[in-house]
């Protein structure tokens, strides 16, 4: 019966083509956009938290204005409070900037390097490949080693750098340890990096404060307990919140994320409009349908038609002309999401969710907006029925 | 034995307005297994509702009607379909086939909704096609077919359900008269088999070939008996006419 149903409403379809495509083409287009804007912003958003984990989420920055020398966040501070709340707290790395020329044969090549604690590498998420990270003995000592990425050591040192010498702005500097590519190994990427005892990058920049800590919680959840004890000390040894900024990843990440989702929101409540007008298209045919074929319907419920069948016979007849635009727009959709995503170099791709959320919304269209000229047909009175032309 | 069609004072009364038209005027009416009844009447007489009662199509305003003993009344659409489904088969003026279905898939439209399985259905509703001589026909469409053709494909759907009664309203009314005529000899086969026929007509050399005739005028019955008896019928056929075109004209008006 449910078969026989199936074919009725696929020869009924099919032996009005134009017309089937036209009350179709509302689905398709709302289908498109949904699938298409869907997988764009679901693309948007796993680059901007890709980028987001990359420094890891659970990161909180903090910068102190360098202007005043009264002004000033001392390490130990931030060390004690480190030891005093190991739940919160995972660890903190002091962050100096110090810039830095290589000399690569003749050329002075312009880098960059980074004076960090013995903390700094574990926390980042680094691996160390070869050798050893930066240790407490080489920040308290001031030694002159460093450790760098698979960029610096396939550039400078064809691969083979442990226990070779880097000419940092003239100084030498023992590479101590590579880490293990992270990245692609080319420029610029996170494999492009130089990291020295802050000790070090301190006196070279003739500072003698730290004006940069990375601090990382325990967790996501802990972030803003975090936040809060790091902003409690500034507030503390620096008073005026002028003079300090302590931002979280997660805090940047999450408003980006629903900027991003209120943006996604939107396009598709515009999209779900058109898939109401579309579904309304879809009515408008079916109770035309329902009227040139009352005959029809008289002849069947003659012949023992019940309510149920004449109703399920248009269900099915707008369910299909509902799906099989869904169908459409799904693979349109999907081209126009991988098109775009070329062209914007993202990895756009529909996902396996947004796939059968719409295939089952088209579907619930044509059931929901099919219902009420099925319902008119399957109530029609035989005998006026039959006489009806 | 119970009879197949009985009613007994049946009124079908339509409102319109503040006038009420009495399309069926008290009638009573027996119709036993094996007959063939040919209800007759000039237009506008009431032979269409009183078919459409029978037929479980609509239901009487006033009386009771039961077919095989068993009382319709307040049934539900879905209870009368039900019952025209195993007990009834149409045949209609106009064939009323679906033309975008084959005509086998025409014949198989009354098994379909007997909820009977695809191969079961095929199998019966090519058995009945060939009891119309038009098996050969069953992949072509309705509109392919010639009206007698037509009329044939639409009796052999009637039968394929193997109902109680067959119920023709003007079977003949859309045919020239020699199709016509071929198909009141394919039902009185049909009868001699053992079918029961009721057939509505307006036309009293149709009439003629039934077994017994039940004349309708202005929703009452006013002759109930067999052909012999009917003084119409006897004239025209004793005079070996078709209908007269002026009783179709005092019809209209
Ligand atoms: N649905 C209806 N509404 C109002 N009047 C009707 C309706 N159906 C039939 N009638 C009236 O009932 C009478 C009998 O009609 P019908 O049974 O169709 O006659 P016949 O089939 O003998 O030509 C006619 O006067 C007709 O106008
Ligand atoms: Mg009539």
């Amino acid at each position: 019966m449910l078969w026989k149903c199936f074919k009725m409403a696929i020869n009924s379809v099919i032996s009005n083509k134009m017309r089937s495509l036209l009350t179709m083409l509302g689905i398709i287009i709302g289908i498109t956009a949904v699938i298409s804007l869907v997988s764009l912003m679901s693309g948007l958003t796993s680059e901007v938290t890709d980028a987001f984990e990359e420094v890891g989420i659970e990161a909180i920055s903090v910068a102190v204005t360098d202007r005043a020398d009264t002004i000033e966040l001392p390490v130990e501070h931030v060390d004690e409070l480190a030891q005093k709340y190991p739940d919160i707290i995972q660890g903190y790395s002091p962050s100096v900037t110090m810039p830095a020329y290589i000399k690569d044969g003749t050329e002075s090549v312009m880098s960059s390097a980074t004076g960090v604690n013995e903390q700094y590498i574990d926390l980042y998420g680094y691996k160390i490949e070869y050798g050893r990270g930066i240790t407490y003995i080489d920040v308290e000592r001031m030694q002159k080693v460093c450790v760098i990425g698979t960029y610096i050591a396939k550039e400078f040192f064809d691969g083979d750098a442990l226990g070779k010498t880097l000419q940092i702005t003239g100084t030498p500097y023992k590479v101590v340890g590579i880490i293990e590519e992270r990245s692609d190994s080319e420029k610029d990427s996170d494999d492009d990096c130089i990291y020295v005892p802050y000790t070090v990058a301190a006196h070279t920049v003739h500072s003698s404060k730290i004006s940069r800590y990375i601090v990382y919680a325990t967790n996501q959840e802990t972030v803003e307990a975090a936040e809060t004890l790091i902003e409690q000390l500034c507030d503390k040894d620096i008073g005026d919140d002028d003079y300090y900024t302590v931002i979280a990843m997660k805090a940047i990440a999450e408003s980006l994320t629903s900027i991003l989702d209120s943006m996604g929101a939107v396009l598709i409540a515009i999209a779900a409009i058109s898939l109401v007008v579309a579904g309304i298209g879809i009515m408008n045919i079916m109770l035309v349908s329902v009227t040139e074929r009352t005959r029809e319907i008289g002849i069947r419920k003659s012949l023992g038609a019940k309510q149920r069948d004449i109703l399920s016979q248009f269900i099915m007849e707008a369910g299909m002309l509902s799906c099989i635009g869904g169908v459409i727009g799904i693979a349109f959709g999907s081209l126009l999401a991988v098109g775009a995503g070329k062209l914007l170099d993202m990895n756009v791709l529909p996902t396996p969710a947004s796939i059968i959320v719409s295939f089952t919304v088209s579907a619930a269209i044509g059931v929901f907006f099919g219902f009420m000229p099925a319902k008119k047909a399957a109530e029609l009175n035989p005998i006026d029925a039959l006489r009806y032309d | 034995m119970t009879p197949l069609v009985e009613l007994k004072d049946v009124y079908k009364i339509y409102k319109m307005g503040d006038t009420s038209v009495h399309a069926l005027d008290g009638i009573s009416l027996t119709i036993e297994k094996g007959e063939f009844v040919a209800i007759v009447g000039q237009s506008g007489s009431g032979k269409s509702t009183c078919m459409n009662i029978i037929g479980c199509l609509d239901v009487a305003t006033k009386g009771t009607y039961k077919l095989n003993g068993r009382r319709i009344g307040n049934y539900s659409q879905d209870e009368l379909a039900e019952i025209r489904n195993k007990m009834l088969g149409f045949i209609f003026q106009q064939y009323n086939l679906i033309p975008k279905l084959t005509v086998l898939e025409n014949v198989q439209l009354p098994l379909l909704y007997a909820g009977m399985r695809e191969s079961e259905q095929r199998a019966r509703a090519l058995a009945s096609l060939e009891r119309v001589g038009l098996k050969a026909k069953a992949g072509n469409y309705p509109s392919q077919l010639s009206g007698g053709q037509q009329q044939r494909v639409s009796i052999a759907r009637a039968l394929a359900g193997e109902p109680s009664v067959i119920l023709a309203d003007e079977p003949t009314g859309a045919l020239d008269s020699r199709t016509g005529r071929e198909v009141m000899m394919f039902l009185q086969k049909l009868n001699r088999e053992g079918n029961t026929i009721i057939l509505v007509t307006h036309d009293n050399s149709i009439a003629a070939r039934a077994k017994r005739i039940v004349r309708i005028t202005d929703g009452r019955i006013v002759y109930d008996g067999p052909v012999e008896g009917d003084v119409t019928v006897m004239q025209m056929h004793g005079a070996g006419e078709e209908a007269p075109e002026d009783e179709k004209a005092k019809g209209a008006t």
